[in-house]
């Protein structure tokens, strides 16, 4: 019989209050390893990114088209070695809530700068070969069940009207952190349409994807691209892939605090709760400590006690919480996998969520611990005769 | 002649209560001889548990020394007096005082995991000290699974499962019928005449204390020898 055994046991003399102490455990780590994978998911898209691609907008922001024309004044810059582009096209399938991000791009050039979005080659000379062909990640096709062949539609909101796609293939990403969920068709599709329906809108592209030589002259290369168009109708704003999706999460980036904040609130409550309990445990039973002291047993006995059964009540907590932060993460992504294509559990994230479970455990047990070896052992016993 | 095991000389004893100073026992003398068994009476409040607790260290008096055997008490640190008393004393608390989640034989076992004996040699005492207080059938029952005759008497195993000099015994009866404090006392006193403990026994009840060789009453503090 070790002091272990003690610790079990004690553990279970209250079997209601200790159980719902575990779940609250559980669910703050939970809570905080859901809203961690979210923060992760949040710029995960950035993680993705290549050093040596630019993108080059509009100056005025990404709403504005700059014009094809372009694309020979910057291919002709010393250091690119590639260049091409794409529009952000805004459409949905069948319903509005089917939302899902669709780009227009040059088919010769686009995919050959994204070479971690893998497309068997027969697959790419179908795209190539047919006007309204569409490229589509992995993820997307099993969403609706769209295979190599099926023809769909989509609805366009900034290209108004009805628009036919055949699918002629499916990507797949290089690795995990690769966006499986976008619509990649032909520019010449909506361009060739514009110039029958809205001349004034043709020849225009949202951005320009520039492949570099050197990723470490990257700024070099941003102020070169622009003082090309500096003074022009047509203002361009160079930035590396990066930063443009950091500037995408840079919208996003108070809701990011605010729910980072949260997670730390809600791992700052459980403490509180978990040190009430141990400290309502500690409390009934400051006569069995006097008792163990009176034996003989020394500080450390009594603080050793309170500590693991603090510890026990942590870990089980953290390991639950962790068990069904794996359980529900999948279908979090499988609900939010249009706006987090990457949303998966980090390592990192069990690590930190279980830490942080050890550590409310040991910090749960410091005052009532405190408390129980400062207490006398003729207060502890009540004797006041 | 029996040498003396504790030797109480010139204590007083204060409590404080904020600013003031409330005393419980005034310049008290006593000697207790080894093998001796002596009941401390006297009405609540007469300081008769702050004596016993004294004695057994785990309160320290405002001025004055207690010895047990060779040791001064009052002047060892709260580590050393934890060591001390596992080794030299026994106490019986009024309320029993046993672990609730320990069966019996895990509660006798508790003062012997401070010990350096295995598991063998700690099975062997325990079982010793439940046969003594006759509850070698009861080993694996609960506190709870017991009457309050069953245990104290695990609490008196308890305390004399290290084999110690001197047994402190507050109100051993106190919460005891008359059948099981009877039974208690004999006990206490097969305990002292076959095993030649010391005892030193805190009591209301003047029919426990007839089964103590000496009887003191303390009375405001004051020290009274029948």
């Amino acid at each position: 019989m070790k002091i272990l055994k003690i610790v079990a046991r004690n553990a279970r003399r209250h079997l209601l209050r200790t159980s719902l102490t575990v779940i609250g455990l559980a669910i703050a780590v939970m809570s905080f390893a859901v809203i961690r994978t979210f923060v992760l998911a949040w710029y995960s898209q950035a993680d993705a990114t290549s050093p040596n691609r630019l993108i080059v907008i509009n100056k005025v922001s990404l709403g504005f088209s700059l014009p094809l024309s372009y694309y020979g004044k910057i291919a002709g810059l010393e250091g690119v070695t590639g260049i091409s582009w794409a529009q952000w096209f805004g459409g949905h399938y069948v319903d509005e809530s089917n939302f899902f991000p669709q780009f227009a791009v040059d088919q010769n050039s686009y995919l050959e700068l994204y070479p971690e979005f893998i497309v068997k080659e027969s697959e790419m000379e179908a795209f190539r070969q047919q006007r309204n062909a569409a490229i589509v990640g992995r993820k997307l096709a099993d969403r609706f069940g769209w295979s190599t062949g099926d023809k769909i539609q989509l609805v366009g909101t900034i290209y108004p009207g009805d628009w036919d796609f055949l699918i002629a293939g499916i990507y797949d990403g290089e690795t995990e952190l690769i966006d499986e969920s976008q619509f990649i068709f032909r520019w010449d599709y909506i361009d060739e349409t514009m110039k029958q329906e809205s001349p004034a809108r043709s020849g225009y592209v949202g951005s320009f994807v520039v492949q570099i030589e050197d990723p470490s002259q990257s700024a070099v290369m941003c102020d070169r691209i622009d003082a090309l168009f500096a003074n022009s109708s047509y203002e361009s704003l160079s930035q590396t892939e990066k930063a443009f999706q950091l500037s995408f999460v840079a919208m996003g980036r108070s809701l990011v605090t605010g729910t980072e904040v949260i997670s730390i609130l809600v791992i700052g409550i459980i403490l509180l709760v978990l040190t009430n309990t141990m400290a309502m445990t500690a409390r009934e039973r400051i006569s069995e400590y006097a008792v163990m002291k009176t034996l003989g047993f020394r500080p450390f006995h009594i603080v050793g006690q309170i500590l693991g059964e603090s510890l026990l009540l942590a870990t089980i907590g953290g390991l639950l919480g962790l068990g069904l932060t794996m359980l529900l993460t999948p279908i979090i992504a499988l609900a939010l996998g249009t706006f987090f294509p990457i949303f998966k559990v980090a390592p990192v994230t069990l690590v930190l969520g279980f830490l942080a479970a050890i550590l409310v455990g040991f910090f749960a047990a410091l005052f009532p611990g405190i408390k129980a070896v400062r207490t006398s052992i003729v207060d502890g016993l009540r004797i006041i005769d | 002649m029996a040498q003396e095991l504790v030797l109480v000389e010139n204590v007083d004893k204060s409590y404080w209560r904020d600013s003031l100073e409330i005393p419980v026992l005034r310049d008290i003398t006593l000697k207790i001889k080894t093998g001796d068994f002596l009941a401390l009476m006297g009405p609540s409040g007469s300081g008769k548990t702050t004596l016993l607790n004294m004695i057994a260290g785990i309160d320290r008096p405002s001025s004055g020394t207690i010895r047990v055997g060779d040791v001064n008490v009052s002047s060892l640190s709260e580590s050393a007096l934890a060591g001390w008393r596992s080794s030299t004393i026994g106490f019986v608390f009024q309320f029993y005082n046993l672990m609730p989640v320990l069966n019996a034989f895990e509660n006798v076992e508790l003062p012997l995991l401070l010990t350096k004996l295995n598991k063998k040699e700690r099975r062997k005492q325990v079982e010793t000290a439940l046969g003594i207080v006759g509850l070698e059938d009861r080993m694996k029952h609960y506190p709870n699974q017991l009457s309050g005759g069953q245990e104290q008497r695990v609490a008196i195993a308890r305390a004399v499962v290290t084999d110690p000099e001197l047994i402190l015994a507050d109100e051993p009866t106190g919460d005891l019928d008359k059948v099981s404090a009877e039974e208690i006392m004999v006990l206490l006193s097969r305990l002292n005449k076959e095993f030649d403990k010391t005892i030193v026994m805190v009591t209301h009840d003047p029919r426990a204390a007839e089964k103590a060789g000496t009887q003191l009453h303390l009375d405001k503090g004051e020290l009274h020898t029948e």
